[in-house]
């Protein structure tokens, strides 16, 4: 995965995709033809939403339209970080990816430390044995201790932002 | 400051405590629960009908296809249907995972608050691993630029007060590995890799 800029200008989304986009990354309708309650509320037709949203899409100004799953709810995950060495974080990364389960790898930064964890993945499983029995594997194959960091608790599952439309078309 | 900056991360989670509690999420979801998951996590078909579309993949009506998402969302399965932004895409190219060592006695209440304070995405309550790694509570912090990740982090900071005794920010300078595959396990080797989603 790479970092880009982003590549569509804010110019270039009217009034009425950034209505969808504020009013409908909190939830679509789930009923009888949703678009047709969304061009409702917005004062237009069924299929310009469709093409709207079609078109969000493919700028990659939406990433999806369609459910967002609690995780821990739909199986067993678990956040996990190793300390490498920096020259070998590729060669442990690409392990870690080729395990069973392993969705997500970042490579982390701490600035204040210089052997830190470096790479901190997230683990799932259909259930918790399995879920255990392939850290377990993944630990042994990598030679190196797993710090383990099970949820306890979640204080936040929201994950709408404002939108800075005005900061957007400077860029 | 040298890091670069990338899209943020999507909701890491995990429960080992609390076996229990998955062990029933998991068994609340039937083979075709299973099926309209795996149909649906990577986005709905843009059609007028949706509901009817994916049940013509999976072999069921639209009708039951919408029944059982408005049972998985009653649930708590499914968080909500939306238009899922790129936030990225958006303007919230830096993220920070913040890592705070909280006072127990008051992490309840403070990890509350802390998550309600602007640039915070999640936030939640991990076990210490002493003596290396003493901090129990997780902060995923999003803003425009480093800089505005670290003012958020500072007002995080000064919101915990007495009680934080050490904090880290941790930046993401590469994403290794992001797969679209969100129900876990159910086929774990199909999982098709994606530049960007937000869980």
């Amino acid at each position: 995965m790479h970092c880009r800029a982003p590549y569509f200008q804010a110019q270039d989304l009217d009034a009425l995709d950034r209505r969808l986009i504020d009013s409908y990354q909190r939830g679509l309708p789930v009923r009888t033809r949703p678009f047709h309650t969304v061009a409702e509320r917005l004062g237009t037709s069924e299929a310009e939403v469709i093409a709207r949203l079609e078109r969000l899409q493919s700028l990659g100004v939406l990433s999806r339209v369609g459910p967002v799953f609690d995780h821990s709810r739909a199986g067993a995950s678990l956040l996990a970080a190793v300390a490498v060495p920096e020259a070998e974080r590729d060669a442990f990364a690409e392990l870690i990816n080729a395990a069973p389960g392993v969705n997500h790898n970042y490579a982390r930064e701490d600035q204040a430390r210089e052997h830190g964890y470096n790479l901190w993945f997230v683990m799932t499983a259909p259930d918790a044995p399995e879920l255990e029995a392939r850290l377990g594997a993944l630990e042994a194959r990598l030679g190196v201790p797993l710090l383990r960091l099970p949820m306890l608790e979640g204080f936040h599952i929201d994950l709408s932002f404002p939108i800075p439309w005005a900061e957007l078309e400077r860029i | 400051m040298s890091v670069s900056i990338c899209p943020s991360s999507s909701a890491p989670t995990g429960d080992e405590k609390n076996h229990e509690a998955l062990d029933r999420g998991v068994q609340g979801l039937d083979a075709a629960d299973r099926a309209i998951v795996l149909a649906t996590q990577a986005g709905l078909p843009l059609v007028p009908d949706p509901w009817g579309a994916v049940g013509r993949e999976v072999g069921m009506s639209g009708e039951a296809v919408l029944e059982r998402m408005q049972a998985m969302q009653a649930s708590g399965v499914i968080r909500r249907v939306a238009a899922v932004p790129n936030h990225y895409r958006l303007g919230y190219v830096a993220n920070g995972m913040t890592v705070w060592d909280v006072d127990d006695a008051q992490i309840a209440r403070l990890g509350r608050e802390v998550a309600a304070i602007e640039g915070v995405s999640h936030c939640y309550r991990r076990p210490r691993h002493l003596p290396h790694w003493p901090y129990n509570l997780f902060a995923m912090l999003h803003g425009h630029s480093v800089d505005e990740v670290e003012r958020q982090a500072a007002v995080l900071r000064e919101h915990l007060g007495e009680a934080c005794r050490d904090h880290r920010i941790l930046y993401s300078s590469r994403i290794l590995k992001k797969t679209g595959l969100r129900l876990a396990g159910a086929r774990p080797d199909a999982a098709s890799t994606d530049t960007e989603r937000r869980g």
